[in-house]
């Protein structure tokens, strides 16, 4: 076996995404206001980076992400645990998750925007909700398949109940939930997204209405695509490296 | 489960309980341990009821039960842990064990990375970490092969010598039973009851050629009398086995072995 690096093949990948869209234009002939070709878009990425239109609103987009990520994380590894150990809780709360999370965020976004105004918060709200789901269920899950005998183990030693969930369950756990935190992180781009387009003042969102809209500028609603999607990338690997350094090594 | 148990275990012994799946061996060592409290009766460690999850037993289950998330060292160094002990103190003690029971060099192996008898022994260092009264061994090598399995009872062994700890082991295996134990406790099928006490009469330190012994196949054959017969079959059995036993222990050799062709007759 040869030892290549394993960026090769995204490298590869990459090369041909590009040069089947540049095909794709050449071949349709289409229009600038269509698909504008891709050096047109990269052209225009690295001028809104460099003039300074892109960062405000990449900033403000990654805030609301980052916030919305934390505050959905945090209360749905709590909700969780607590559907995973109380048949009680999960008779009362079950049927409301299921139903929170088959509303479209679409329709949600404008109601949150009208309840809590413009700003920061309806974002943070909306990227909550859409990350919650998916840890919710995959902490209850988790926490449901720990291993009884390591639980016995725990009460031969007399664990007090929080180091049974600190040192027992969190950890066996860990795996399933940093698996729902991946999916939630993507996630959560898209609630970021949408919440701006139901109001907002700056926000990536913000700047794909403004390029298609008012400005006509093509190149910059694509460019703004290519940033929201490097952002959910980087994202994403940011969840794989936690992954790694915390359960990469006994896994 | 169990019905009318009763026996001791000598300090500084080994006991061994023998008896058949679904006889409740491991729900006897889960009353000693206090993990389960029994409908009526008591168990007592040197004099004193046992409390619920007794901190004077150590538990070694039928697997390694470790912590896959944590290597070695720190697996051993859990219950310690969980006790609130400084983390230089727990790792020492923890490297102590870990030396004692032949794993020095691992320490900071994951469990994954570990054979099954490695990881047994570190369930056993385990569970020696709060230096208990009495280690309690739940078939502790039944998943391991037959060779594995001997080897391990040797070192099992030299532990006990090295720590004067008390063991109470439960196994299914006659001869694990009777290589280990000063005494074996028999139990019956469902409900559990004790059938018999059969003291084993090997002298210590024991070794794997102690497998061979007249005393070690007495013992055995006691021992599966009791598993399988009725009393009286087992008293007839004793009575017929022990006079050849004797003739062939004062010969020191089968009757028949006579390699000079008969001339001292």
């Amino acid at each position: 076996m040869s030892r290549r690096s394993p960026l090769l093949p995204v490298i590869a990948a990459a090369i041909v995404f590009v040069v089947g869209w540049k095909a794709l234009v050449v071949l349709g002939n289409y229009p600038t206001f269509i698909l504008p070709p891709p050096e047109q878009v990269a052209q225009r990425f690295v001028e809104a980076w460099s003039d300074g239109t892109m960062w405000p609103h990449a900033s403000a987009t990654l805030v609301e992400i980052g916030l919305g990520f934390v505050v959905g994380a945090s209360l749905a590894v709590g909700v969780g645990y607590l559907l995973a150990r109380s048949r009680l809780a999960e008779r009362l709360l079950s049927p409301y998750l299921v139903a929170a999370q088959a509303t479209p965020v679409l329709v949600l976004a404008p109601l949150l925007v009208l309840w809590l105004g413009t700003g920061l918060l309806p974002k943070v709200v909306i990227c909550a909700l859409i990350v919650f789901f998916p840890i919710t269920v995959a902490t209850m899950v988790g926490i449901r398949s720990v291993d009884r005998r390591l639980l016995e183990l725990g009460r031969s030693l007399r664990a007090t109940p929080t180091q049974v969930l600190l040192k027992l369950e969190l950890p066996a756990a860990l795996p399933q939930i940093l698996g729902g935190m991946r999916v939630g992180v993507t996630l959560a781009v898209i609630g970021a997204i949408v919440g701006e387009w139901a109001g907002a003042d700056r926000g990536l969102g913000v700047l794909i209405n403004l390029a298609r809209g008012s400005l006509f500028d093509f190149p910059l609603m694509f460019a703004t695509l290519a940033t929201i999607a490097l952002i959910a990338l980087t994202l994403y690997l940011v969840v794989l490296l936690v992954e790694r350094a915390l359960v990469g090594a006994w896994r | 489960m169990l019905d009318d148990v009763s026996f001791d275990v000598p300090t500084h012994g080994i006991s061994a309980v023998v008896g058949p799946n679904g006889s409740g061996k491991s729900t006897l060592l889960r009353l000693v341990a206090g993990l389960l409290i029994p409908d009526g009766g008591t168990v007592e460690i040197a004099g004193a009821p046992v409390s619920d999850a007794d901190q004077r037993v150590g538990l070694v289950f039928q697997e390694p039960r470790l912590l896959p998330w944590r290597t070695a060292l720190d697996n051993v160094a859990f219950p310690l842990e969980l006790a609130g002990i400084s983390r230089q103190e727990r790792h020492e003690k923890a490297r102590a064990l870990l030396d004692l029971v032949g794993l020095t060099s691992f320490a900071r192996a994951y469990p994954h990375q570990l054979s099954g008898g490695m990881r047994q022994r570190a369930a056993i260092a385990r569970a020696l970490a709060r230096k208990p009264q009495i280690l309690l061994l739940d078939e502790p090598f039944s998943a391991l092969d037959a060779l594995t399995r001997e080897r391990f009872n040797a070192e099992l062994l030299d532990i006990w010598q090295r720590t004067g700890t008390t063991i109470l082991i439960v196994t299914h295996s006659i001869a694990e039973a009777v290589f280990l134990a000063d005494e074996a406790v028999v139990l019956t099928d469902r409900p559990g009851r004790v059938a018999a006490r059969v003291p084993i009469p090997l002298g210590r330190p024991r070794a794997v050629d102690a497998l061979d012994s007249a005393a070690f196949t007495r013992a055995a054959a006691t021992i599966r009398a009791h598993l399988s017969g009725s009393p009286d079959d087992i008293a007839a059995q004793e009575a017929a086995a022990a006079p050849v036993h004797d003739v062939l222990e004062r010969a020191g050799a089968p009757a028949w072995f006579d390699p000079f062709g008969g001339g001292s007759r």
